[in-house]
Order: structure tokens, then C-alpha cells, then sequence
């Protein structure tokens, strides 16, 4: 067991320094920065001054060891437009992709287990079926669309939402939130809608699939011969047997809700590191591209981590299974 | 199947087909990608005008909206025009013809990147196999529009700037390839690997034929069938992948508006009450995606019920 952690652990370790070897590489030789950094009318001393001072002539696995480094210091270099630290650039805009990925992987886990649940129980039913078929236009939808139809309906036609910006915000610490205020909130409902609703879906069809599948099984009909009322063999005994994918699937996109968060942010232009990451790649703005590729990079890691640890712990034929294949 | 009858007979008594005509939501999915596709083609005929062509422009037929005369020309645009008076339908069908042609090739470089792949790490074993295959676990840990999103820039960031539009179009064509070709090389792989083990592969090696002409030869045939299915389905992925891009303003370049680009210049006129510039290339997109994704789950539960 714990020969697995270890392995899966040094795994994860070595994806990370692949993840910094590219966003090093794209860093280090993508565009110049020394041209982006002096301009044109730099003399060779000034350019020569700067390349000893970033380390450019070093070879090439220290200049990589430093990197590294630097970007365990949260240092990422500054950015060629407007010359701030990017470091400083991430740190002001991720409450903003934080809270709207988290707002939206809730939505869609709890919206979607929920219908998920419905559409099983009522599985013949008209309005259960019309959840199905409508299911599948929002999984061909781009996320892109629903967000400009969601804007077209609610805020042009109907006026009731805004269709851009974060709203005011209220400072916590180093913390920007949205949460605190009305307009924070309503400004929130559209983006986490266009965010979530793909997951939303993908959870419903998947909570659908292992209730039918449960629901079969003879434990439920036993429960149901003892004359358990209805409610208490649904959310009692089915719906515990159907989480441990359901969780899985839920962590596994939360990295999907990061890297989407870049086309929300664009249609809803909330001040997020999604809007600055596209902005980067308008610009060819290299060092925040490859801090964003960083950051992003651990996040999936970490969190590919996390659920792969978790099912270990939670189901025992995945242990087993993993032990077997070892010692053989 | 007797040798008398012809091809398409057989075709026409096949299981294949006959499911196919048992399936009216099928049926009307290819008839709209069939129309989509001929539409694109042909887009130089059937579009009413040529709107790249600036001379033919008129400014003054800016905003006009679908199926009602122009308050100062009078003149009639079946779906409206947009800002600079540009007709809208033929906007949409040159529009379908870049997205169309994104989709389809950036499909095909996945699908030979990934079956050649896929094909070698199955046949060789060993470490080839190793290394593609951690590769490709790594690679679908991140989604396929961010990896598609980061070659996008990182390739904008070594093209020098003169070329960037000239070039944006390979450029999307390549980044989405490159970031679609897991599944091909995934599945792929798994059938070499039963494929190989079978008589006729050794019968192949015993008479002295190379690894490279097994390969192409007498495994590959074997191998494609699934090939087809993924192939569908990533298409749908690899349109909506270039719609997202351009929509971003990071794909197809100004010259060559895609569905993508014309759903984010109609984004910029919703609110001064001009819709249809934006719902009509938006229906468009939705129409191809929407029915490219039904024929490929209706071709994945015909084919290949396992892949389900």
C-alpha cells in the first residue's frame, strides 16, 4: 500500500518537472527577453549587462535548476506588456477564477446529482425524458455559446443580470470577493451557469446510469420488502452506492472547470487568470504563458493526485487489483 | 455475400445500412452535415456574394435586418447584413467553409499522428510502447483545449509577427491535431495488440516480411474499423475546438472569418439590438456540431457497441 503512494508520488514529481521543463523551454527560447526587455535602441554593452544578469549564458541545467527555484519562490519573472512581476499579476486576479470555479463545481455537482437522481427515479416520465434530450444539445453546446445565448436572453432581452464584470468587490486580507456583495452576486449567476452547466450535464448522465444500475440490485429490493419507505431506499441506500464515481469524476473536472474558466472569462470578461492567460497568448506575453502553464500544471497534478489516493483508500478491489499486478 | 452482386446492393442489404435507415434522428443528421459540407464546397456558387470582395460592399446596407429592405437602398438580404453591409448567409456559408476545413484536417493529422503512433507502440513493445503511451496519460490529464490553446501561442511566439495571419490557419490545424491524437493512438494500440498475436501476422514473419510492411499492410486494414467511430466524434470535438479559439480571437485571422469569428463580431452588436448577426452564425455552429455528434454515437453504437 504504501509501496503505491510512494510510486504514484514520485510519478506526480516527475510530471511536475516535465511541466516546468516545458513552460522553461517556452520561457528561455519563445520570442527573446532580451529584446523584449531593452527594445531596439539598446547598445551591445547594455545588451550584454542584462544577459549575465539573467543568468543566459549559464548552462543550460542551472539556468533550468534556477527557474525552478525561483518558481517554488512564487517568482515568475515580470511581464513584457506593463512590466509588472507576473507573480503579482496571478496573485490579484485568482481570487476571482477561484471563486468562480468553486461556485460552479458546486452548482454543477449539486444541480446534477440532483437531476441526475430525478431522471432515474422518473425514468419514463415526460419531464425526465425532456432533462435527457435537452442533456445532450448542452453537451454539443460550446461553452462559448452558452454563455453569449445566456447574455442574449438575460441581460439584453430581459435586463435582469449584468452581462460583464465581477460587480463590486469587497477586500478580505490579500482577498478580493465577490461573494459579500448583491451586485458581486448577481454579477457571479450568469459566468458559473455557463461554467458549470458541461459538468452539470456530465454528472447528471453519470448519477443517472449508476442509480439505474443500483436500483437493480438485490440489496434494494430487500430494503424495499422491509417496507422502507421510498425516500429512505433512494437517498439512504442508492445514492450512497453511487458517489465514490461520482466524486471522482467531480475532482477529475475541476481541472476541466480551470482550464474552461479561460472561455468564461473571455465571454463574461471577468477579471480572472483565464482573461489574462488569452490576453498573453494575443500578445505572445511568453513569461506569463509559462507561469500560467505552471500553475495550472500543478494545480492538475495535485489534483490527479488527490483523487487517484482517494479511490485507493476508498475502494479495496482498485487496491487489490494494483497489489496483484505488483507482485506478479 | 456472393461475388455477383454489386457493391452497392450490398451495401443497401447490410445491417449497416439498415440501421441506418431505421434511425430517423440519423437520417436528418446526415442530411444537415451532407447539406453543411456540399454548402461549404460549393460556397463560390451558391453564396449571393463574394464577402471578401470589398468593392462590392456598400456601407449604407450596413444593419440590415433579415428579409426586410434596406431603409436607403432597398435592397433584400435573406438573413441581413452586418456592420459594413456585408451580405450575412454568405458570410456564414465562406465562414463554414474555413470551419469545415479546420475541423477535417486538424482530424486527419490526429488520426494519422495517433494511428501511427499508436500502431508502432503496439507492434514494437518495449520501451516505444512505454514512452508514447506515458505520453499520452500525461497528455489527456490536461484538456485538449488548453494543450490546443498553448501550441497556439507558443507557435505565435516563435513565428515572427509578419506571418502570424498568414499562417494562423496551419497553425489552429496543427495545435488542434496535435491535441486530439489520444484516442486514436489509445485504441489503436489495443487492437495491435490482440492483432498481432494472431496467425496470420506470423504467417507474415515467417516469410521474411519486414516490421514496416506487417504494419501498413496487414495489421493496419485490421485495426480501422474503430478508427472511424473516434474519428466522428473528434471531429465534432475539433470544430467546436476552432470555434472556441477564433471566438477567443486567437484562431482563424481576420481575413478568413470562421463561424467562431463571426459569432464573437456579432457578440459586439448584441446589445445595440442587431441579433441576428450573432444567432444565425451561432445556429449554424450548433447545427454542425449537434448533428456531426449524433451520427458519430449512432455510428459508435452500430460499429463498435464496446467503445459505449
Amino acid at each position: 500500500m504504501l509501496l503505491i503512494i510512494f510510486r504514484r508520488l514520485g510519478q506526480s514529481i516527475f510530471v511536475l518537472f516535465l511541466v516546468a521543463f516545458v513552460s522553461f523551454m517556452m520561457f528561455r527560447y519563445v520570442g527573446n527577453p532580451v529584446d523584449n526587455l531593452l527594445g531596439q535602441e539598446a547598445t551591445v554593452e547594455q545588451r550584454d549587462a542584462l544577459i549575465e544578469a539573467l543568468g543566459l549564458n549559464d548552462p543550460l541545467h542551472e539556468q533550468y535548476f534556477g527557474f525552478v527555484v525561483r518558481a517554488l519562490q512564487f517568482d515568475f519573472g515580470n511581464s513584457y506588456r506593463g512590466a509588472l512581476p507576473v507573480a503579482d499579476m496571478i496573485l490579484e486576479r485568482l481570487p476571482a477564477t477561484l471563486e468562480l470555479a468553486l461556485v460552479s463545481a458546486i452548482l454543477a455537482m449539486l444541480v446534477g446529482t440532483l437531476l441526475g437522481i430525478y431522471t432515474a427515479i422518473r425514468r419514463d416520465g415526460f419531464l425526465a425524458n425532456f432533462i435527457m434530450s435537452s442533456s445532450l444539445i448542452g453537451v454539443s453546446l460550446p461553452t462559448f455559446l452558452i454563455g453569449v445565448l445566456l447574455i442574449w436572453l438575460f441581460s439584453v432581452e430581459l435586463g435582469w443580470l449584468p452581462s460583464f464584470g465581477r460587480g463590486e468587490t469587497v477586500q478580505v486580507g490579500f482577498w478580493s470577493t465577490g461573494l459579500l456583495t448583491v451586485s458581486g452576486l448577481k454579477s457571479l449567476v450568469l459566468p458559473a451557469i455557463t461554467l458549470g452547466l458541461y459538468q452539470m450535464t456530465l454528472i447528471m448522465r453519470l448519477v443517472r446510469a449508476e442509480m439505474l444500475e443500483i436500483l437493480r440490485q438485490d440489496f434494494i429490493r430487500f430494503a424495499r420488502a422491509r417496507g422502507l419507505s421510498e425516500r429512505v431506499v433512494y437517498f439512504g441506500h442508492a445514492l450512497k452506492n453511487t458517489l465514490v464515481p461520482v466524486i471522482t469524476v467531480a475532482g477529475l473536472q475541476l481541472g476541466a472547470i480551470v482550464a474552461f474558466a479561460i472561455i468564461t472569462e473571455t465571454v463574461f470578461q471577468w477579471p480572472g487568470v483565464g482573461l489574462m492567460f488569452i490576453n498573453a497568448v494575443f500578445f505572445v506575453d511568453i513569461p506569463v504563458m509559462s507561469a500560467y502553464l505552471l500553475l495550472v500544471g500543478t494545480l492538475f497534478v495535485v489534483i490527479n493526485l488527490i483523487v487517484d489516493l482517494l479511490y485507493l483508500a476508498i475502494d479495496p478491489r482498485i487496491r487489490d487489483g494494483q497489489l496483484k499486478r505488483q507482485n506478479s | 455475400m456472393s461475388g455477383e452482386k454489386s457493391l452497392m446492393s450490398r451495401f443497401g442489404e447490410s445491417d449497416f445500412f439498415y440501421s441506418f435507415k431505421r434511425s430517423p434522428v440519423t437520417l436528418v443528421s446526415f442530411a444537415v452535415v451532407l447539406l453543411l459540407i456540399l454548402l461549404a464546397v460549393f460556397a463560390d456558387l451558391v453564396a449571393p456574394t463574394n464577402p471578401f470582395d470589398v468593392g462590392s460592399l456598400n456601407l449604407m446596407n450596413g444593419f440590415t435586418p433579415p428579409m426586410q429592405p434596406n431603409a436607403f437602398t432597398g435592397e433584400v438580404f435573406f438573413l441581413g447584413t452586418d456592420d459594413q453591409g456585408r451580405d450575412l448567409l454568405s458570410a456564414i456559408i465562406f465562414g463554414l467553409r474555413v470551419s469545415l476545413f479546420v475541423g477535417l484536417t486538424a482530424v486527419a493529422f490526429a488520426m494519422l499522428l495517433g494511428v501511427s503512433l499508436g500502431l508502432w507502440a503496439g507492434y514494437r513493445g518495449g520501451w516505444v510502447d512505454s514512452l508514447i503511451m506515458r505520453a499520452a496519460d500525461i497528455q489527456v490529464t490536461f484538456p485538449s483545449i488548453l494543450i490546443a490553446m498553448l501550441i497556439f501561442g507558443i507557435a505565435r511566439g516563435l513565428l515572427p509577427p509578419s506571418m502570424r495571419d498568414e499562417l494562423a490557419i496551419s497553425v489552429l490545424i496543427i495545435s488542434i491535431g496535435l491535441s486530439e491524437w489520444v484516442p486514436f493512438a489509445r485504441t489503436v494500440r489495443g487492437t495491435t495488440l490482440v492483432e498481432k498475436e494472431k496467425e496470420y501476422v506470423q504467417a507474415a514473419r515467417l516469410i521474411g516480411l519486414g516490421s514496416g510492411q506487417i504494419m501498413l499492410r496487414h495489421i493496419l486494414p485490421n485495426v480501422l474499423s474503430p478508427v472511424l467511430v473516434i474519428a466522428t466524434i473528434t471531429l465534432a470535438l475539433a470544430i467546436i475546438a476552432e470555434a472556441t479559439l477564433s471566438f477567443l480571437g486567437v484562431g482563424a485571422p481576420p481575413t478568413e472569418p470562421s463561424l467562431g469569428t463571426l459569432i464573437r463580431i456579432g457578440q459586439d452588436f448584441l446589445f445595440s439590438g442587431e441579433w441576428w448577426i450573432l444567432i444565425f452564425p451561432a445556429a449554424t455552429l450548433l447545427a454542425l456540431a449537434l448533428s456531426v455528434n449524433l451520427l458519430g454515437d449512432w455510428l459508435r453504437d452500430t460499429l463498435n457497441p464496446r467503445l459505449k
